[in-house]
C-alpha cells in the first residue's frame, strides 16, 4: 500500500503530462458549459419572472424538469436521444464535447435560473419602483438598477454553481469525452495502477477547485462588509 | 391646452384590490403651481390615489389626464386600453415620485442616483448630468455628500438625495407619499425645509402626510379622504381649523388626542 512513491517515481513522467493535458479538456468543459449555463439561466430567469402565462409556465417547466435529472440522465438524453429522433440528418458535428457541454449547460441553466430569479426578487420592490418612476423603462430598470444590485446578491451562490460544475465533468467520461477522469480510467486500468492514478487525479481536480473555493470565500467576505 | 386648465386632472377613479375597493370614485383637479396636501386615516386610500397618478398602480376605473394629456391609457376604437410600463416611461418622466422609504439606488453614490434617469432617460451627458445633479443635491443641503452611498447618510439625508433625484428630471408635478413618516422625529424637520422652499417656488406639488401642521402651512388646499372618497376640501383654513364633516373633525380630534 505505502509503495506510492516507488510508483509515482517510475510512472509520474508518463502519467502527469498526459494527465495535465486533459485537464485542459476538463477546463474547456467547464469554462463553455459555465457560459452556456449563465446565458441561458438569465433569459429562462427573466421568462420566468414575465408577466405572460404562458411564458412564465414554459419557464417553470423547463427548470423543474432539467433540475429534477441527474446529470447523467440529461447528458445521455442530451447526446443520444437527438440523433435517433432525426437520424436522417447529419450528426457528425454533434460530438461528444458539444453533447457535454449543452447536457451540462443546460442543467446548470435551471440551477442558475433560480439563483438569478432569487437574486432579482430578493431586490425590494421599491428599487423598480423607483426606476420606472424615473421614467425608465422596464428594460432599463433591469439593466442600470436591478441587475448590477442583483450581481452582488447571486456572485458567491454562482461561484459555488461553477465550483461545482468543475467536478461535475467528470462525469461528461460516461458519454465518451476524452477528459481528466476518462484519461485517468485508461491509464490505470491498462498499467494496472488505480490506487495511485486516482489518487493523483484528485489531487489534479483539487488543485483546479480550491483557487475557486478560495475566490468565493474572498467574494463573501467583501460582500459581507460593503453591504 | 391653455393655462387656466388644470395640470392635473383626476376623473372618477377606481380602484379594487379583488374585493377590496380602494378607492372609490376620486375627482380631484390640481391647477399649475398649486399645492394639495391629501391627509385621512390609514386606509383611506390617499397613497393608493397618489400611485395611480403616476400608475405605479392601474386603476380599475376612470381616467387621469396631465396637461390635457390622457396618462396610462390610449383609446383603440372607442374602448380606454391601459398602456405598459414601456409604453408608460416617457409620461413618468414629467412625474416626480417622492417614496415613504425613499427607495434610493443602494450601488450607486448620491450623485450617481442623481444622474442616471437624466444621463438614461433624457439622454444628457455625463457632465450636463453630473452639473445638474450637484446643483440639486447643493439645493437639498447635501452638496457636500455627492459621492456618498445612500448607506452612509441619515434616513433625512437619503429622503433629500431622493428628492434631488426627482429635482432633476425636471418633473412638471411632484408626488410625495408620506414622505416624512418613515423618519425619526429629529429628521423630519429637514426635509420638510425642503418641500416647503420647493412649494416656495411655485412647484405643481401632491402631498399625501401626517404632518397636519406642516400640510396647513405649505399647502393651498387640504384634502381630506376617508374609506377611498374625497370628504372634505378646501383651504387650509377651513378644513384643518373649521371642519364641516364629522368625519373630517373626528380625524383631527383623533390627531391632537395622540
Amino acid at each position: 500500500m505505502l509503495q506510492l512513491p516507488e510508483i509515482y517515481a517510475e510512472n509520474l513522467h508518463r502519467w502527469l503530462p498526459e494527465l495535465l493535458y486533459y485537464s485542459l479538456t476538463t477546463l474547456k468543459i467547464a469554462a463553455v458549459s459555465f457560459f452556456i449555463a449563465v446565458v441561458v439561466g438569465l433569459l429562462f430567469a427573466l421568462l420566468r419572472l414575465s408577466h405572460n402565462r404562458l411564458i412564465r409556465g414554459f419557464a417553470v417547466g423547463f427548470i423543474e424538469v432539467a433540475r429534477g435529472l441527474p446529470i447523467v440522465v440529461v447528458l445521455y438524453i442530451v447526446y443520444f436521444v437527438p440523433p435517433q429522433l432525426f437520424p436522417g440528418l447529419n450528426w457528425s458535428w454533434f460530438t461528444d464535447f458539444t453533447g457535454a457541454v449543452v447536457g451540462l449547460g443546460l442543467h446548470g441553466a435551471a440551477i442558475l435560473a433560480e439563483v438569478f430569479r432569487s437574486g432579482i426578487e430578493a431586490l425590494h420592490k421599491g428599487q423598480r419602483e423607483a426606476a420606472i418612476s424615473l421614467g425608465m423603462t422596464p428594460a432599463q430598470s433591469m439593466a442600470y438598477i436591478i441587475l448590477p444590485q442583483a450581481t452582488r446578491i447571486i456572485l458567491p451562490p454562482v461561484a459555488n454553481y461553477a465550483i461545482g460544475l468543475l467536478k461535475d465533468t467528470s462525469l461528461c467520461s460516461l458519454i465518451g469525452v476524452n477528459e481528466l477522469m476518462n484519461d485517468a480510467k485508461s491509464i490505470a486500468f491498462a498499467d494496472y495502477q488505480p490506487m495511485a492514478v486516482f489518487v493523483l487525479v484528485a489531487v489534479i481536480y483539487f488543485a483546479m477547485s480550491f483557487p475557486l473555493s478560495m475566490a468565493v470565500r474572498y467574494m463573501e467576505g467583501r460582500l459581507a462588509v460593503s453591504r | 391646452m391653455g393655462q387656466m386648465d388644470p395640470l392635473l386632472r383626476i376623473v372618477d377613479l377606481h380602484k379594487r384590490f379583488g374585493e377590496l375597493e380602494v378607492l372609490a370614485g376620486v375627482s380631484l383637479d390640481v391647477k399649475r403651481g398649486e399645492k394639495v396636501s391629501i391627509i385621512g386615516p390609514s386606509g383611506s386610500g390617499k397613497t393608493t390615489l397618489l400611485r395611480c397618478i403616476n400608475y405605479l398602480e392601474k386603476p380599475t376605473g376612470g381616467h387621469i389626464y396631465i396637461d390635457g394629456t390622457l396618462i396610462g391609457e390610449k383609446q383603440v376604437g372607442g374602448k380606454f386600453v391601459h398602456l405598459s410600463d414601456r409604453e408608460l416611461a416617457k409620461e413618468r418622466r414629467e412625474i416626480g415620485f417622492v417614496f415613504q422609504r425613499f427607495n434610493l439606488f443602494p450601488h450607486l453614490t448620491a450623485l450617481g442616483n442623481v444622474t442616471i434617469a437624466p444621463i438614461k432617460v433624457l439622454g444628457l451627458s455625463r457632465e450636463e448630468a453630473e452639473a445638474r445633479g450637484r446643483q440639486m443635491l447643493e439645493k437639498v443641503g447635501l452638496g457636500h455628500k455627492v459621492n456618498e452611498y445612500p448607506e452612509r447618510l441619515s434616513g433625512g439625508q437619503q429622503q433629500r438625495v431622493a428628492i434631488a433625484r426627482v429635482l432633476a428630471m425636471q418633473p412638471k408635478l411632484m408626488l410625495f407619499d408620506e414622505a416624512t413618516s418613515a423618519l425619526d422625529p429629529e429628521l423630519i424637520g429637514e426635509v420638510l425645509r425642503v418641500m416647503r422652499q420647493l412649494a416656495d417656488e411655485g412647484r405643481t406639488m401632491v402631498i399625501v402626510t401626517h404632518e397636519i401642521q406642516f400640510s396647513g402651512e405649505v399647502s393651498d388646499r387640504v384634502v381630506f379622504m376617508d374609506h377611498g372618497k374625497i370628504v372634505e376640501q378646501g383651504p387650509p383654513k377651513s378644513v384643518l381649523f373649521n371642519p364641516q364633516q364629522p368625519r373630517t373633525r373626528e380625524f383631527l380630534k383623533h390627531l391632537q388626542e395622540r
